[in-house]
């Protein structure tokens, strides 16, 4: 299972190469047969006698972190979708795509994602779903800022990264509790152990961190802000991302853990509200918009809504409505996406005022228009599969019962006329996507291309993907016993049996069907009248608001705050490390007890010591004093010699030549280079600056002071020093330990102080030599 | 004499700080010598002093100076040096280009 997982990501090392002959064949066809594969691997596993399977690969095991993949019903599901619907898009961009685009950047980005989505549905371990799932994040971003040279496809592309990526970190707190509270941290096992998990105090903050990863990622009122501005990436990324499989993460996320949530009242509550109120939103927002995508956007929210809130249900037959339904989304919407797609690319627009009357110059696309918009709308027919699922919505909310409390049954009564409000709104939509782009006058002049029909390789994947909404409207049980059961029995955690039908009789949800499609109609009809409403109602956009002036605020006070000390002043970077670097060791040299004055064991002073030593502190201060170029060399000097002659009497032989020949040539540099700048002047820093540099200046050599005599006093260790004294000769063959030091035993050290030498005469060179072509560099 | 050493290398250290936090590009060039020599100073220091004979064997000899710390500063006066002139050429480019040697006037472009 693993290949299965990993496959995609590993192609996508090969495809910067493979994509190098785009124009000999588009990339496309190269590594189509990934997705393939996959996706038949996975079919293999259909079948009513299926079984969960598990397979283990350790990953970081001190942390209990394992890539452990758990195949059941609901993640099988979950990958037909990936790889079936990733093999449609990759054919279907092969088309959409010019070969004059980076390929090669789109195809690795598609193909990590692919991995990253797999991995979030079979991923059985948490903190491995939590890596997976910021890897779609992440490939999000990428995809939809493919066009990075578009503003509108960088801000789309920050904006869902923001949101997305701050819900995951709140779904790692999430799973970080959920980990310390049952001590594990395989899925399998939090669900064996629902009671420690509900009865825990962390609970209620577990839930809240779940639900906000699952809302940010499915685009759930009211993070839903992010999913419109996702549009402006490449058709087939919104086909595939952001409406078949990256935005129903969070879905699978709360399907996967409803085996333990469910039937809690704050769960059902919170799924059940905001989906209902995404689901209404989402409809009603996209009967306003005017592109294409926008509206298969909103369209896209008010679906996620609706399972969301299906999934809160928690009946059987909500949860089987409910996975029903991310099937029959998947096919109508993604065949839906891929139509816009190919309005926008053979009539240059995606404005639907621009469109109308295609339907005689594309017969295809308007058929399979047809069957998507219809299959969307809900409309009873036999052969359309969303039918089947918005009425078993509708039966689920009529059976809310048993839930006890008074705001929750007040809820339970008003959750179907939401519903049904709802599907009108998505009724409208449906048919105003259709009717509005198909039908009605043909507005030639508004064009900028002539349309003519797509190729026929272009629709395959549409068709492909409306051939499923209609096997599965005529044959709905085909794929319940081998497919949906499991998938249902999986999140509903005990066996679920459901007989898809689609006459039911007179009973309450045909009645609701019904209504949606009598009202649905009127308002269709009557939409001239009623678009003042639509534009007069705001709802939307105040949450856009919100978030430009989070992020405007967030960008402008942190370059605030980041200006005030990085204001390019050199003095004032030195003073800030300087002093941090004083305070945090000292404070670290007090709290740790290091400070030690206990001094034994140290050398016998002798005079001429002190007086070399007197000499050097005096120069080294006058140096702060002096005005004169010759005087400052001079007692630089003086510190210098001073030292050499130190050198000497500490037995350092070799340091004091090296000493004695560097200062000389430093010396003659500095007059060299004295020559050529100004006098130094009278230092002119106010009296507060002058206040800083000596406290600072003066707890930097205190604290120095301290360190050495407590250093001094304090051996932790043994000296490593005698085994070079013992070896030099032996191993080192040189009498001379501190050269065999540096040429033998760290003789790499060496090397390398030679190349920052050689570096140094480099860029001393090239300032010196370039001098004459000033202004040119 | 340990002790003697660290207060004259903490006393080079605050008076290399001092020189580092001044505008005048040349008084910084001079802080960076003064904090090596200071740097140099403590290390040898710390080996302790004045312990044996010079670093080199010789026959019958056993008693020698901590040799660690010298191959250190050996090292480190090479650095220093590099370090040191490449400063002051730049020193000289930057006065040739800018006609100043202020650091306050120095600051980096605008765009930033």
């Amino acid at each position: 299972m693993i290949y299965a997982v990993f496959a995609p990501i590993l192609f996508a090392i090969v495809i910067p190469f493979l994509s190098r002959m785009k124009h000999k064949i588009h990339t496309g066809w190269l590594i189509l047969p990934v997705p393939l594969l996959v996706f038949i691997y996975f079919v293999s596993f259909v079948g009513s006698g299926f079984e969960s399977q598990v397979s283990n690969y350790s990953w970081i095991p001190s942390l209990d972190i394992s890539l452990s993949f758990h195949l059941d019903g609901l993640s099988l599901l979950f990958a037909l979708l990936i790889s079936g619907i990733g093999s449609l898009v990759v054919l279907y961009s092969i088309y959409y795509l010019d070969r004059e685009e980076r390929l090669g950047h789109f195809y690795t980005y598609l193909y990590i994602f692919m991995t990253a989505m797999l991995g979030v549905v079979l991923s059985d371990n948490v903190f491995a779903l939590y890596a997976f799932w910021e890897f779609t994040s992440l490939s999000s971003f990428l995809l939809i800022g493919y066009w990075h040279f578009k503003e509108r496809s960088r801000y789309g592309a920050i904006k869902s990264l923001l949101i997305t990526v701050s819900g995951g970190f709140s779904l790692l707190a999430g799973l970080i509790s959920l980990t310390i509270v049952t001590g594990t941290t395989s899925i399998r096992e939090m669900v064996g152990q629902p009671d420690v998990i509900l009865e825990s105090s962390f609970f209620p903050l577990i839930l809240i961190f779940l639900l906000l990863g699952a809302f940010t990622k499915s685009a759930q009122f009211p993070f839903h802000i992010w999913l419109p501005d996702a549009m402006e990436a490449p058709t087939p990324v919104s086909a595939y991302l952001h409406s078949a499989t990256m935005v129903k993460a969070g879905i699978y996320l709360m399907a996967r853990f409803s085996a333990i949530f469910g039937g809690e009242p704050s769960f059902f509550m919170l799924l059940s509200l905001f989906g209902i109120i995404t689901l209404v939103c989402g409809s009603y927002m996209a009967v306003r918009q005017t592109d294409l995508k926008a509206i298969l956007a909103y369209s896209t929210i008010s679906q996620l809504g609706m399972i969301m809130a299906m999934l809160g249900f928690g009946t059987d037959i909500a949860i089987f409505a409910a996975v029903f339904h991310i099937l029959n989304h998947a096919t109508f919407k993604g065949s839906l996406f891929m139509i816009a797609g190919i309005v926008d690319h053979e009539t240059g627009t995606r404005d639907i005022r621009k469109l109308g009357g295609l339907m005689t110059f594309m017969p295809m696309s308007a058929t399979l228009a047809l069957f998507g918009t219809f299959s969307m709308a809900g409309v009873p027919l036999p052969f359309l599969n969303g039918f089947y699922s918005k009425e078993m919505f509708f039966d689920a909310s009529l059976q809310l019962s048993g839930y006890a409390g008074t705001f929750v049954e007040i809820v339970a009564i008003v959750l179907p006329y939401l519903a049904v409000i709802g599907s009108i709104f998505t009724f409208v939509y449906s048919m105003y996507l259709f009717f509005g782009t198909f039908r009605g006058k043909y507005k030639e002049e508004q064009l900028p291309v002539k349309p003519h029909e797509a190729p026929f390789m272009m629709l395959l994947s549409p068709i492909i993907l409306v051939s499923g909404v209609i096997i599965i409207g005529l044959f709905p049980n085909l794929f319940n016993n081998g497919l949906l059961t499991h998938a249902a029995d999986a999140v509903f955690g005990d066996e679920v049996t459901k007989e898809i039908s689609f006459w039911h009789g007179f009973i309450p949800p045909l009645y609701m069907s019904l209504t949606v499609v009598i009202l649905g109609a009127i308002l269709v009809l009557t939409k001239t009248k009623w678009e003042r409403v639509y534009n007069i109602l705001p709802g939307n956009f105040s949450f856009n608001r919100i978030y430009d002036w989070g992020v405007n605020q967030l960008e402008a006070s942190s370059n605030r705050i980041t200006f005030t000390y990085m204001n390019g002043s050199l003095r004032l970077y030195m003073v800030l490390l300087l002093a941090s670097v004083t305070a945090i060791t000292g404070t670290a040299l007090f709290i740790s007890d290091g400070i030690n004055f206990e001094v034994s064991d140290v050398a016998p002073v002798t005079v001429h010591e002190v007086l070399i030593a007197i000499v050097m502190a005096l120069a080294a201060i006058a140096t702060i004093f002096v005005t004169n170029r010759l005087a400052a060399i001079l007692v630089v000097g003086v510190v210098g010699y001073g030292l050499a002659i130190l050198f000497v009497l500490y037995s350092a032989p070799d340091l004091a030549l090296t000493q004695l020949i560097v200062e000389t040539v430093t010396v003659a540099l500095f007059l060299l280079c004295f020559y050529h700048l100004p006098n130094l002047t009278k230092r002119t820093e106010s009296i507060a600056h002058r206040g800083v540099n000596i406290i600072i200046s003066i707890g930097f050599g205190a604290l120095m002071l301290v360190m050495s005599i407590s250093a001094y006093n304090s051996q932790f260790f043994d000296t490593i020093s005698d085994y070079f004294t013992e070896n030099s000769y032996k191993l080192g063959g040189g009498d001379n330990i501190v050269n065999v030091i540096l040429v033998d035993f760290r003789g790499l050290d060496t090397l390398f102080e030679v190349s920052v030498l050689f570096g140094a005469g480099l860029a001393i060179y090239t300032l010196i030599r370039f001098r004459k072509n000033k202004g040119a560099k | 004499m340990e002790i003697l050493m660290a207060i004259l290398a903490s006393i080079l250290f605050a008076t290399a700080i001092y020189n580092l936090l001044q505008k005048q590009f040349l008084r910084i060039i001079i802080g960076t010598v003064l904090l090596s020599h200071a740097a140099h100073l403590f290390l040898l220091t710390m080996g302790k002093l004045k312990r044996g004979n010079p670093p080199v064997l010789v026959e019958g000899v056993t008693n020698y100076t901590d040799p660690l710390p010298q191959a250190l500063i050996l090292t480190s006066i090479v650095i220093s040096f590099g370090v040191t002139s490449f400063l002051l050429v730049l020193a000289y480019r930057t006065f040739t280009l800018n006609k100043s040697d202020n650091m306050d006037e120095l600051r980096g472009s605008s765009d930033e």
